[in-house]
C-alpha cells in the first residue's frame, strides 16, 4: 500500500516533551533538521576558511565561491549601501539552500516546507527592512507608496495597490518558498507511490518521471533559495535607496 | 498481448491508489498548529546561533582570506610587470651596446683599411721612383756605353788592324794612317753597326 504523500510532512516529538509555560518547544524531526543544516553548513565554511592559501583546496573554493556568489548578488541588486547586511542575506541564503537540499535525500524531513518556518523568516526580513527604511528615511520613507509620475487621479488607487502589495510581501515571499517545496516533494512522492502500485510491468514510466522530478527538484531548491535571498535584496534595496 | 496486460495493469492500479490515498489522508500537517511554536523557538535558536558564528568568526575571515590572495596576485602582478620592463631596458642596452660596437668595428675596419691602402700607395711611390730611378740610369750607363762603343770598337779595329798589318808585313806600321782608313770605314758604315 502506497504511503500517504502528505506523511512525509508530518512533525513529530524526538525524546521527550519540552515544556516552557503554556510553550511546547519539545525536540522534534523538524528541530532535527535545522540543526543538521546549521552545522554543516558551520562544519563546510569552517573547513574552508581555515587555511589560506593563494591555490585553495576543494573546500576553500566552495565557502568563497559562495561568498563571492552572495556578494556580488548582494552588490548587484541593493548597491554598495547593503554590506553591513551581508552576513544576514549570507546565512539566510545558506540555511534556506541547506534545508532545501537536505530535504531532497530519501527519508528526511524538509524544514523549509512549513508554512510556519517560512513565515517567519519572511516576517523577520519584512519587519526588519521596514525598520531600516523609517531608520534611513523617517517618514520619507513612505514615500514608498507614492510613485512619482502618476496622474494625480490615479494616485489614491496606486497609493492603496502599492500599499497592499508591500504588506503582502511577507506572505508572497514566504507562500512561494512552502509552496514550491510541499508541491515537488508531494509529487515526487504520488509518482514514488505510483512506481511500486503499478508493479514491475507498468512501473516504469513514473519511476522515470521520478528521476526527472528528483533533477527539477534539485534546481528548485537552489533556486527557491536564490529567489528567497534575491527577494530579500530587492527589499533591502527599496529601503536603502529610496528612488521613488 | 504484453501491450494489453501493460495497459490494463496500469488502469487497474489506479483505483487501488485512488483507495490507498484516501483511505490515510489527513490533511496538510503544516496546518497543524501543535508544532508551530516548537519549529519557531528552534529555527531562532539554530539560525540565529548560525548567524552568529558565521558573521562574528567565519565571514571575516573568508573575507581577509579573498583580499589577502588578491592583493598578493596584484602584487606579483606587478613584480612580474617591473621585472619585464627591467628586462626590455636591458635588451635595449644590449642593442645599442651590439649597434655601438658594430659602429666601431667598422670604423676600425675603415681606418684600417685607407692605412693599408696608404701604405701601399706610398710604398709603390718610392719603389716607382726607384724603379725610374733605375731605369734612368740603366739608360744613361746604355747611353753611355752606346757612346762609347764606337771609339773602343775603333781603337781595338785600329790596334787589331795595325797587330795584322805587322805579322802581315812584318814592318811597323803608322797608327795615325790606319786610323784615318778605319774612321773613314766607320763613318761610311758606322749606320750599319749601331742602327742609328
Amino acid at each position: 500500500m502506497a504511503a500517504n504523500p502528505m506523511s512525509q510532512f508530518d512533525v513529530y516529538r524526538i525524546g521527550p516533551e519540552i515544556k516552557v509555560g503554556a510553550f511546547d518547544i519539545s525536540f522534534t524531526n523538524a528541530s532535527l533538521f535545522m540543526i543538521l543544516s546549521t552545522v554543516s553548513i558551520l562544519l563546510i565554511f569552517n573547513l574552508g576558511s581555515k587555511k589560506n592559501s593563494i591555490l585553495p583546496n576543494k573546500i576553500q573554493l566552495l565557502a568563497e565561491l559562495s561568498y563571492t556568489f552572495v556578494s556580488k548578488m548582494i552588490s548587484d541588486t541593493a548597491g554598495s549601501k547593503a554590506k553591513p547586511y551581508f552576513a544576514f542575506i549570507f546565512s539566510l541564503f545558506m540555511f534556506v539552500l541547506f534545508c532545501n537540499m537536505f530535504g531532497m535525500i530519501p527519508y528526511t524531513f524538509t524544514v523549509t516546507s512549513h508554512i510556519i518556518v517560512t513565515f517567519v523568516l519572511a516576517a523577520f526580513i519584512f519587519i526588519g527592512v521596514t525598520v531600516i527604511g523609517f531608520i534611513k528615511h523617517g517618514f520619507g520613507y513612505l514615500k514608498l507608496f507614492v510613485p512619482s509620475g502618476v496622474p494625480a487621479v490615479l494616485l489614491p488607487l496606486i497609493v492603496v495597490i502599492e500599499i497592499i502589495s508591500y504588506l503582502s510581501r511577507p506572505i508572497s515571499l514566504s507562500v512561494r518558498l512552502f509552496a514550491n517545496m510541499m508541491a515537488g516533494h508531494t509529487m515526487m512522492k504520488v509518482f514514488g507511490g505510483f512506481v511500486i502500485s503499478l508493479g514491475i510491468v507498468g512501473g516504469w514510466l513514473p519511476l522515470s518521471f521520478s528521476v526527472a522530478l528528483t533533477g527539477l527538484e534539485i534546481l528548485v531548491a537552489f533556486l527557491q533559495a536564490y529567489v528567497f535571498a534575491i527577494l530579500t535584496c530587492i527589499y533591502l534595496n527599496d529601503a536603502l535607496n529610496l528612488h521613488h | 498481448m504484453v501491450k494489453k496486460i501493460y495497459f490494463q495493469s496500469i488502469f487497474f492500479s489506479f483505483f487501488f491508489i485512488k483507495e490507498a490515498f484516501t483511505a490515510e489522508s489527513g490533511g496538510m500537517p503544516q496546518l497543524n498548529p501543535e508544532f508551530w511554536v516548537s519549529q519557531i523557538f528552534w529555527l531562532i535558536l539554530t539560525f540565529g546561533i548560525m548567524y552568529l558564528v558565521l558573521s562574528k568568526l567565519i565571514l571575516p575571515k573568508i573575507s581577509i582570506n579573498l583580499e589577502s590572495r588578491k592583493s598578493q596576485i596584484l602584487e606579483n602582478i606587478e613584480a612580474a610587470e617591473k621585472q619585464r620592463e627591467d628586462s626590455d631596458a636591458k635588451l635595449k642596452e644590449y642593442d645599442e651596446i651590439i649597434s655601438k660596437s658594430k659602429l666601431e668595428a667598422n670604423s676600425i675596419f675603415n681606418q684600417a683599411r685607407e692605412k693599408a691602402l696608404k701604405d701601399i700607395g706610398a710604398k709603390r711611390e718610392v719603389l716607382d721612383k726607384q724603379i725610374d730611378n733605375e731605369i734612368a740610369e740603366a739608360e744613361k750607363e746604355i747611353d753611355a756605353l752606346r757612346k762609347n762603343a764606337p771609339d773602343k770598337i775603333n781603337k781595338i779595329a785600329i790596334e787589331t788592324s795595325s797587330e795584322l798589318l805587322q805579322k802581315l808585313i812584318g814592318a811597323e806600321v803608322n797608327n795615325s794612317s790606319i786610323s784615318a782608313i778605319v774612321d773613314d770605314l766607320s763613318k761610311r758604315n758606322g749606320d750599319k753597326y749601331y742602327g742609328n
